[in-house]
C-alpha cells in the first residue's frame, strides 16, 4: 500500500487544500463551487458530494474533465437517519487511471433525482436497479421499470426496513 | 398499472412498435443459446432485427441483501455463486475490497498465489466461453475439447480448495490454507500442454470458413458506443480501447508481472474471439512467471483478530482458540467507511462497493459485474442484423446470468 491510501482528507476544506490540482475537483470548482456540498479523500478514493439537483450537470462536467467511463452506480439506505438515501456513482477515467465517486444524499419523502442517462447511456440498467430495489425515481429515464423483481411486486427489497427473511 | 409509490409502470416497449409487418418473437428464457435464463423480446422485420429488449431478473436471488445479514467472512462463499464460471476472481475482488477497508496488507506469497489462481480462473472462464460460443455457432467438437481442459483446471481447484467450482479459497487476509505439496507441479504440467491445446482449438476454428463467416463483421460495436454503454473487458479491447485494470490500476502485485494486453480494432465478434484467444496465451505467461518467482513466506496476514488461526494452533494454544471462537461467533469489526475495488475478471471489470458502519456485518455490498452492463449493448450490436446473429453476439460478449441477476 502506497502513501496515498494512508492519507485521509476528511472534509471539503481539507480536500480543496490538499488536492487543488485534482482534475475532477478543479472541473467541479470551475463549473459551480456551490454545487459541491462536501468532499472526502479516504483510502485512496475521492468522494465528491453533489447537491441533488445538480447531479446531471456534475456528471457532464466530470465527463468533460476526462472521467469518461461510467462504471457503477448504486444506493445505500441509511434508515432511520436523515437524509435517508445515499447514491454513489463510480466514475473511471481511462486517461488518469483513477476512480472517483460522486455522492448524492436524498431525503426519505418521495426520493427522486435527475437521471444521468443523457450523459452516460450505460446508467440505464443501474438506475432501473436502484428504482426497483430502493424505490428512488429517476426523472428523464427512458424506461423506468422494475428490472429484477416482477412488475407487480410491492416494496423495495434493499431498503433497510424490508426484512431479510420471513413474511413482509 | 402503477407500483406502490404510484409511479406508472410502463408496458413492454417492444409491443407498442409491433405493426402489421413486424413480428415479435420471444427468445428464451429457456433458450439454450442464452447461457442461462435470459429472455429476449425481439421485434423482427422479416429476418432483420428492428428492436431487441432483454428481460432479466429470472435468476435474482437477492445476494446483495443476503450479504447484509452475514459476517464479513461469511460473504466470501456467496461471491462464488454470483459468477460460477470465474469463482476466484469474485473472491479476490471482495477480499481486496474488505482488506482495503481494514487497511490490511497481505503477505507477498498470498498475493502471488492469488494472481496465479485468478489467471487459472480466467482460463476456466475463457475455455467455457470458447466451447459454448463455438457450440452456439454449430461447431460442436470444440466444446468437448475445452471441457476436457477445464476439467484439469477444476481438478487443480479441488486440490487447493477442496471444491471444484465454489472454491472460496481466498479469504480476508490471505488464503484459506497452504496449497498442497504437488500443486506447482500440477499447474506446471497443465500449462505446459495448454498452448498446444489452444493451437488445436485454433486449428478447428480460425480457418474454418463457416465459423469465420458467422463471426466476421457481425455485432459491430464502435469504441465510442462501447464506452457509452459500459462495456468492459475483452469486448472493450476488441473495440480498440487499450485498457486493462491488471496493467493500468494494478492490484494484488500484478505490477510485478510482464504480459501484453491484446487489443484489436476489428470491433466485431471475430475481434472478440481473437482477443480472448490471445488473452489465454497471456494468462499462461503470467502463470509461468508466478510459478518461477513465487516468494517464500506465509499465506495469511498476521492479524489474529481477523484471520482464522491454523488448526494446529487452535488446538494447542489458548489464545488462538479464543480468537477462533470470537471470529466464528462474533465476526470482526471493520472500521466505518466505503470502498470501491475494481478488478479485471474473465468477463470484464468486476467491482465491489462495500460500505461499513463499523460493525461486523457489511452495511451494504454492491457488486458491479461486467455482463450486466454489456447486456445493454446487445441491441446496438444486433440492430439491423439477422436473427441468427443474436446467438453469435451473445456468445461474444460472454454473459453469465448469475452475475447479471445476482
Amino acid at each position: 500500500m502506497g502513501n496515498e491510501s494512508i492519507k485521509t482528507l476528511p472534509d471539503k476544506a481539507s480536500v480543496l487544500e490538499g488536492l487543488p490540482e485534482h482534475p475532477a475537483v478543479k472541473a467541479i470548482l470551475a463549473w459551480n463551487a456551490d454545487a459541491l456540498e462536501d468532499a472526502k479523500f479516504d483510502r485512496g478514493e475521492l468522494t465528491l458530494t453533489i447537491l441533488p439537483d445538480a447531479i446531471r450537470a456534475a456528471a457532464a462536467t466530470v465527463r468533460a474533465a476526462g472521467y469518461n467511463f461510467f462504471e457503477d452506480m448504486t444506493a445505500v439506505d441509511w434508515f432511520p437517519a436523515a437524509p435517508r438515501f445515499q447514491l454513489s456513482y463510480h466514475i473511471l477515467s481511462h486517461a488518469f487511471k483513477e476512480h472517483i465517486r460522486l455522492r448524492v444524499m436524498l431525503e426519505e419523502a418521495d426520493p427522486a433525482i435527475d437521471s444521468i442517462t443523457p450523459v452516460w447511456p450505460s446508467a440505464d440498467y443501474y438506475e432501473r436497479e436502484v428504482f426497483d430495489l430502493f424505490g428512488i425515481r429517476f426523472e428523464g429515464h427512458p424506461n423506468l421499470r422494475r428490472i429484477m423483481m416482477p412488475d407487480e411486486w410491492e416494496g423495495h427489497p434493499l431498503r433497510k426496513d424490508y426484512p431479510v427473511e420471513g413474511y413482509r | 398499472m402503477t407500483d406502490v409509490a404510484g409511479t406508472p409502470i410502463l408496458e413492454v416497449p417492444v409491443a407498442e412498435g409491433a405493426k402489421d409487418q413486424h413480428l415479435v418473437l420471444n427468445m428464451g428464457p429457456q433458450h439454450p443459446a442464452t447461457h442461462g435464463v435470459l429472455r429476449l423480446v425481439v421485434e423482427l422485420d422479416g429476418e432483420i432485427i428492428v428492436r431487441l429488449y432483454p428481460e432479466i431478473g429470472y435468476l435474482h436471488t437477492g445476494i446483495e441483501k443476503t450479504c447484509e445479514a452475514k459476517f464479513y467472512q461469511q460473504v466470501v462463499p456467496l461471491t462464488d455463486r454470483v459468477n460460477y464460471l470465474d469463482p476466484l476472481s469474485n473472491n479476490l475482488c471482495y477480499c481486496l475490497a474488505v482488506e482495503k477497508l481494514l487497511g490490511l496488507g497481505i503477505p507477498e506469497k498470498a498475493q502471488w498465489l492469488r494472481v496465479l489462481l485468478a489467471e487459472l480462473s480466467r482460463l476456466n472462464s475463457h475455455l467455457i466461453w470458447l466451447g459454448t460460443h463455438a457450440m452456439d455457432i454449430g461447431a460442436l467438437t470444440v466444446f468437448l475439447y475445452t471441457f476436457r481442459e477445464r476439467e484439469d483446471i477444476l481438478r487443480i481447484f479441488e486440490a487447493v480448495a477442496g471444491q471444484r467450482m465454489m472454491t472460496s479459497y481466498f479469504r480476508i487476509g490471505g488464503l484459506s490454507m497452504e496449497p498442497p505439496l504437488d500443486f506447482f507441479d500440477r499447474v506446471q504440467n497443465f500449462i505446459r500442454t495448454l498452448p498446444e491445446k489452444i493451437d488445436e482449438y485454433s486449428n478447428l476454428l480460425t480457418g474454418n470458413p463457416i465459423f469465420r463467416n458467422r463471426l466476421l463483421g457481425v455485432g459491430h460495436l464502435s469504441a465510442e458506443d462501447a464506452i457509452a454503454l459500459g462495456v468492459t473487458g475483452p469486448p472493450l479491447r476488441a473495440s480498440g480501447v487499450d485498457f486493462d485494470l491488471r496493467r493500468d490500476m494494478p492490484y494484488s502485485s500484478y505490477e510485478k508481472f510482464q504480459f501484453n494486453i491484446p487489443v484489436s480494432n476489428g470491433c466485431d465478434t471475430w475481434a472478440r474471439y481473437e482477443v480472448r484467444m490471445q488473452e489465454m496465451r497471456e494468462s499462461i505467461k503470467i502463470i509461468q512467471q508466478a510459478i518461477d518467482g513465487i516468494p517464500e513466506g506465509p499465506v495469511k496476514a498476521d492479524a489474529p483478530k481477523i484471520v482464522l488461526p491454523d488448526r494446529e494452533k487452535m488446538k494447542t494454544q489458548m489464545e488462538a482458540l479464543i480468537h477462533h471462537f470470537k471470529i466464528v461467533t462474533e465476526g470482526f469489526n471493520v472500521p466505518a467507511g466505503e470502498v470501491y475495488q475494481g478488478i479485471e475478471a474473465g468477463h470484464g471489470q468486476t467491482g465491489y462497493y462495500v460500505v461499513s458502519d463499523g460493525t461486523a456485518k457489511p452495511y451494504r455490498v454492491h457488486m458491479r459485474y461486467p455482463s450486466f452492463a454489456a447486456l445493454q449493448a446487445l441491441e446496438t450490436m444486433c440492430k439491423g442484423r439477422m436473427l441468427a446473429d443474436v446467438v453469435a453476439v451473445i456468445g461474444s460478449i460472454d454473459i453469465v446470468l448469475g452475475e447479471i441477476d445476482r
